[in-house]
């Protein structure tokens, strides 16, 4: 880890008038992530669960308003920064921060097979695959690795959820297994 | 339980087929389409409402398919089924003995016939193998709640595709299936040898094609007007690179289908002799039909499907062209170890 100042890069977002096209309401803005690949790795040391993280979620859990203001918050920055869709479990740690939800099949687990040359999007040909962007970010800072491992299914309860206090409390450790799953059979755990 | 799982584990050059169920109501229908392929072919997959166009269903296809003497592949897509009937149709099939499965994402609603309709994708064709797994592994449903019994003698499938972006991930992609469980899979349309033959050797070199049944998938262009579509971008996932667009357009239109077989018939010679390479898969895109013609010009023809299959190892050497003997060795020693990846 680097010791320097901390620097947040800040990649140009869509343009103010931005709306989405005809047939394209599910598409996320900005299309594609605005903090950049190393800047958004640099802010993950500090969103990791830590004592002083744990304490501050724990505290804002117990008070509704708290509870809804940094609900928010977390919304409204993650809107502008990933296009975020707020489905509380978020897994932009382990996929180079390019939001999987916005993939028009909400795939976690890589690219569909319909990706077109040059990495379109099989269903917005005019937008890059989410995953392709992903790679590139994940690989660009050496964590291409991540993406091998293997997201279980989504909670669809969790829906308009904080996901940071999920992440917090330690409600999201089984997202997603610990590596590739090749050694030994990963483990799906039962989704009540 | 799964002639296709002891066709493959016998090291035997394997070839699967698609086979699309019929647009109507009738079983006869269904096993007329399927008595075209009969004896050329190991196992036929039958699709799940192929390009997201309203077909029959694949379980009911897949017991006509059966009748009509074919080993059937059930195809099972995450567009259309939530979790819930995922699983439901999964015991279903198992309970009639449709034990080969093969699950994938599936293509958009907006590249088929209902264009309007609700996409599911609650699994992908991932979580949706392990969910699969995990039912005939454990006995136990997604929920954790006890199968009684639980579905036995699954043999779990999937699909890849080498040639679409980010093809460095693609091998990895694979190898996400095969952890959670898949034992063979089948790939988009080969045409670029060299790049399937990286993706082949990545698989290779993590020991997963002793895991994983790698077939792959070969089709004949058969016009210039298909190979027109194949290349406009609007087939999910389909792509024909520049060089095989020169060669097919660089003969007369009326030999375009000629090309194209024997083009196909060259992918298959080239796969076969690849180590890590079970098998290939057929994408017939309605051409049930040309299926025989194809494999006799690449001379991999010869007694296949139930009733051949406890002899197959044998016939299927004998009868293949003196071409495919120098490379049935190497075939051999790539024969997945399927009894051991899979119970």
């Amino acid at each position: 880890m680097s010791s320097g100042p901390v620097h947040v890069d800040l990649l140009p977002g869509p343009p103010a008038d931005w709306q989405p096209g005809p047939g394209e309401p599910r598409l996320p803005r900005p299309p594609e992530p605005r903090l950049a690949p190393r800047s958004a790795y640099v802010v993950q040391r500090f969103v990791k669960p830590n004592w002083l993280n744990r304490r501050v979620g724990a505290l804002v859990e117990r008070l509704p308003l708290a509870r809804r203001a940094f609900t928010v918050a977390e919304r409204k920055s993650k809107e502008d920064l990933f296009g975020c869709r707020m489905c509380g479990q978020c897994a932009l740690p382990v996929t180079g921060y390019s939001c999987p939800m916005g993939c028009p099949k909400e795939l976690r687990n890589g690219p569909c097979g319909g990706v077109g040359p040059g990495g379109a999007c099989e269903v917005y040909p005019d937008r890059r695959c989410v995953w392709v962007v992903g790679y590139e970010r994940a690989a660009s800072q050496g964590h291409a690795d991540d993406l091998r491992r293997l997201q279980r299914p989504v909670d669809h309860r969790r829906f308009g959820e904080s996901s940071w206090l999920n992440y917090w409390a330690g409600r999201d450790d089984h997202l997603w297994t610990d590596n590739d799953g090749l050694a030994s059979p990963p483990v799906m755990g039962d989704q009540e | 339980m799964s002639a296709l799982r002891d066709r493959l584990a016998s090291g035997a050059f394997t070839i699967t087929s698609e086979l699309n169920p019929v647009r109507g109501g009738s079983a006869e229908a269904m096993k007329e389409r399927a008595r075209l392929l009969l004896g050329w072919v190991d196992a036929v997959n039958l699709t799940d409402n192929q390009g997201a166009h309203v077909r029959m269903s694949s379980w009911a296809s897949a017991i006509a398919a059966r009748e009509a003497g074919l080993e059937p592949i059930m195809q099972m897509t995450c567009r259309d089924r939530n979790r819930i009937a995922l699983q439901s149709d999964l015991l279903g099939a198992a309970s009639v003995g449709l034990t080969n499965l093969l699950f994938m994402t599936g293509d958009y609603p907006k590249f088929g016939d209902h264009p309007g309709a609700k996409p599911v994708f609650d699994l992908d064709s991932v979580t949706m193998l392990w969910t699969a797994r995990k039912m005939r592994d454990e006995g136990k449903l997604l929920s954790g709640n006890e199968l009684k019994p639980p579905p036995s003698g699954l043999f779990l499938g999937a699909v890849e595709n080498p040639f679409a972006p980010p093809e460095e991930f693609r091998a990895a992609r694979a190898a996400k299936k095969i952890a959670a469980g898949a034992q063979f899979m089948q790939t988009q349309y080969v045409f670029d040898v060299a790049a399937f033959e990286r993706w082949v050797g990545a698989l290779r070199d993590e020991g997963l094609t002793q895991r994983c049944s790698l077939l792959a998938g070969v089709g004949v262009v058969r016009s210039l007007r298909a190979l027109d579509f194949m290349s406009s971008g609007k087939v999910p996932g389909v792509s024909v690179p520049d060089f095989v667009q020169r060669r097919l357009r660089g003969v007369h239109p009326d030999s375009v289908a000629e090309e194209g077989a024997k083009l196909a018939a060259e992918v298959i010679a080239q796969v076969k002799a690849m180590p890590g390479v079970a098998g290939v898969h057929l994408l017939t895109a309605g051409y049930e039909k040309k299926v025989p013609d194809l494999l006799e010009m690449a001379g991999v023809a010869g007694g296949r499907g139930p009733g051949s299959v406890t002899s197959s190892a044998a016939t299927s050497s004998a009868a293949t062209s003196s071409a495919a003997t120098s490379s049935a060795a190497a075939v051999k020693a790539a024969a997945p170890d399927i009894a051991a990846a899979g119970a």
